[in-house]
């Protein structure tokens, strides 16, 4: 079993009218089962409304299945004794940087979590120091939040789980709201913390730029994982992820677009530099190059 | 027509928190223009978007709307904000009425138009954003996050504005859903032959919809051109906080080593032709191949 583990997972909401009566329920995931590694770097794509935020909810039971059981670290979800286990396991970060920093000092937001979970003060200020330095943020440690830009206050709110000493962090958008500086750090803070620390991260974002850096790649539709595989494998198949009504990086949709048009170049190209090699081995295999190369 | 002639502002002036939000901006918004404006958080495009409509005062320099200077003793401000319309980040959080036709209504009726033109307004400016009637009794709240958002855009239409500003109207929509409302926005700019400013944080949706890109960096204009020229200069868009679209990075990849490719290429189909032509031109020059 992985660290975070689903079998039949199941989520209805429920709409009920004011005598608690059941009005509409909805269904947002629909049978998921889903194993995740411990020190995995996993994209969750799907378009607003597949489920994958929901999904993510049930990673530190901010939600309980309505059928099929979670696992967190090997816990049940449903069991209300696992409940700061679990959260102690996994950490979440949301979307909105303001909603998410409390502290009037980048340092006490930080040391917040521990805290409230009764670490000795020694301690706190270790596990901050850390964390700060983790995302790269230690500079800051006496600024107010508020000064700071979304992409700053963002690696805040992540150092603010990582004093928890999760294994897991699930990010849940974090960057929708950011400009591509934001976006750059908060990815490669995530990256890092996951290669240096071997945190297991679950992103859930929109940018599939973002989703190649992955090691796995997940596509929700309608409640269920409708693609499952490595970056390559997923995008590779550039007319199923676009039916999700989804993009893919416009470096991939370039070759794919080109190969339509019968240059011969391979599938699943994720990076510039694959496809300029590609293409040049095309180009100069057509005879013009060989002049101009001499390599 | 929208003018800047050296407009500052200066938040807190007088105090030991003074910053000088725009330096000098000059700048002439044609009508019918569909103009990409970027920056850096902070780098002062929302304040330059709230003088266009009179939000915010400047602390110098002056600014011409259709040739009036909008500062000038007797303007109607008034006027102004319902010929230059804004709509805000995330304006879902602004909807307020009970149902999606009474929002839709607000701005119009707000006015002070007879009841007939405000209805007709509403379902007009709904149809520009594809909700049908369907909608009109939904509460705001039952929507999805794309269909709020064009909501709150139709508001703003319904007062039949020359120029829309749209501060970053696809944040955290999906791929579809910012595709449908960039979409309704260029149909829209095409039908009504409006004025449209868009900030965004998406240097791809820049490259696709705009004809003109204005670059804001530390209150001043850094770069204002056609897309194709501004992505030109993708290493100072870096330095800068900010970047150029993917198939930018691409074309320079490629030119570096040599392939025949022009640097105005920005987006994939522009690339496409691009390449082919390359390809073909190489295969006619070899007869045998």
């Amino acid at each position: 079993m992985g660290i975070i583990k689903t079998a039949k997972l199941v989520y209805d909401y429920i709409r009920r009218d004011e005598e608690n009566n059941m009005e509409e329920t909805d269904r947002a995931i629909d049978g998921v089962d889903v194993d995740i590694k411990e020190g995995d770097f996993v994209a969750v794509l799907g378009h607003n409304g597949s489920g994958k935020s929901t999904l993510a909810k049930h990673m530190n039971a901010l939600l309980m299945p309505t059928e099929g059981t979670v696992w967190i670290g090997e816990r049940d979800s449903k069991e209300e004794e696992n409940l700061w286990d679990i959260r102690q396991t996994a950490g979440m970060v949301f979307q909105n940087p303001d909603n998410q920093i409390i502290g009037s000092v980048v340092e006490e937001d930080v040391g917040f979590g521990p805290e409230n979970i009764g670490v000795p003060t020694g301690e706190i200020w270790q596990r901050v120091n850390a964390s700060l330095e983790a995302v790269g943020m230690t500079a800051y440690r006496s600024h107010s939040p508020n000064k700071l830009s979304g992409g700053q206050k963002q690696r805040v709110a992540i150092a603010g789980v990582m004093a928890m000493k999760p294994r897991c962090i699930v990010l849940d958008e974090p960057t929708a709201m950011l400009d591509p500086n934001g976006r750059h750090e908060v990815i490669r803070t995530v990256k890092e913390l996951n290669r240096q620390e071997n945190i297991t991260v679950i992103l859930i974002t929109h940018y599939m730029e973002e989703a190649i850096q992955a090691d796995r790649v997940i596509v929700m539709d309608r409640g269920k994982i409708v693609m499952d595989g490595t970056p390559k494998e997923v995008f590779s198949q550039v007319e199923t992820v676009k039916s999700y009504q989804l993009d893919v990086p416009q470096v991939t949709e370039l070759a794919y677009e080109l190969k339509k048009a019968g240059v011969k170049l391979p599938d699943g190209i994720l990076t510039i530099d694959a496809f300029v090699k590609e293409l040049m081995s095309v180009w100069k295999a057509d005879g013009s190059g060989k002049e101009a190369q001499h390599d | 027509m929208i003018e800047l002639k050296n407009v500052c502002y200066i938040y807190g002036e007088n105090t030991v928190m003074e910053v000088g939000a725009l330096k000098n901006v000059n700048l002439k918004i044609g009508d019918g223009q569909f103009i990409g404006l970027i920056g850096h958080t902070g780098s002062g495009k929302s304040t330059l978007i709230q003088h266009l409509n009179g939000l915010i005062r400047a602390t110098s320099g002056e600014i011409y709307f259709n040739g009036q200077n909008i500062y000038a003793e007797g303007y109607k401000m008034r006027d102004l904000r319902s010929k230059v319309g804004l709509v805000f980040q995330y304006p879902e959080h602004q909807l307020f009425e009970v149902d999606v036709f009474s929002d839709v209504c607000f701005g119009p009726k707000n006015q002070g138009l007879p009841e007939d033109e405000v209805k007709q307004r509403a379902r007009e400016a709904m149809e520009l954003v594809g909700l049908d009637e369907s909608y009109d009794s939904k509460s705001p709240f039952e929507l999805s996050g794309g269909q709020k958002r064009r909501v709150a855009i139709a508001g703003v239409l319904a007062m039949k504005p020359e120029v829309l500003i749209l501060d970053e109207p696809t944040a955290g929509l999906d791929p579809k859903g910012r595709d449908e409302i960039l979409d309704q926005i260029s149909k829209l700019k095409q039908e009504r032959n409006i004025t449209v400013i868009l900030v965004s944080h998406s240097m791809e949706d820049v490259a696709k919809y705009v004809d003109r890109i204005i670059v804001m960096n530390h209150g001043e204009v850094l770069f204002d051109d056609t897309p194709g020229k501004v992505f030109h200069h993708y290493r100072e868009l870096e330095k800068v906080g900010l970047a150029a679209p993917q198939v930018t990075y691409i074309t320079h990849a490629l030119m570096e080593k040599g392939f025949p490719i022009k640097a105005e290429a920005i987006t994939v189909e522009e690339a496409k032709q691009e390449i082919l032509k390359a390809l073909q031109e190489t295969n006619e020059k070899i007869p045998n191949n």
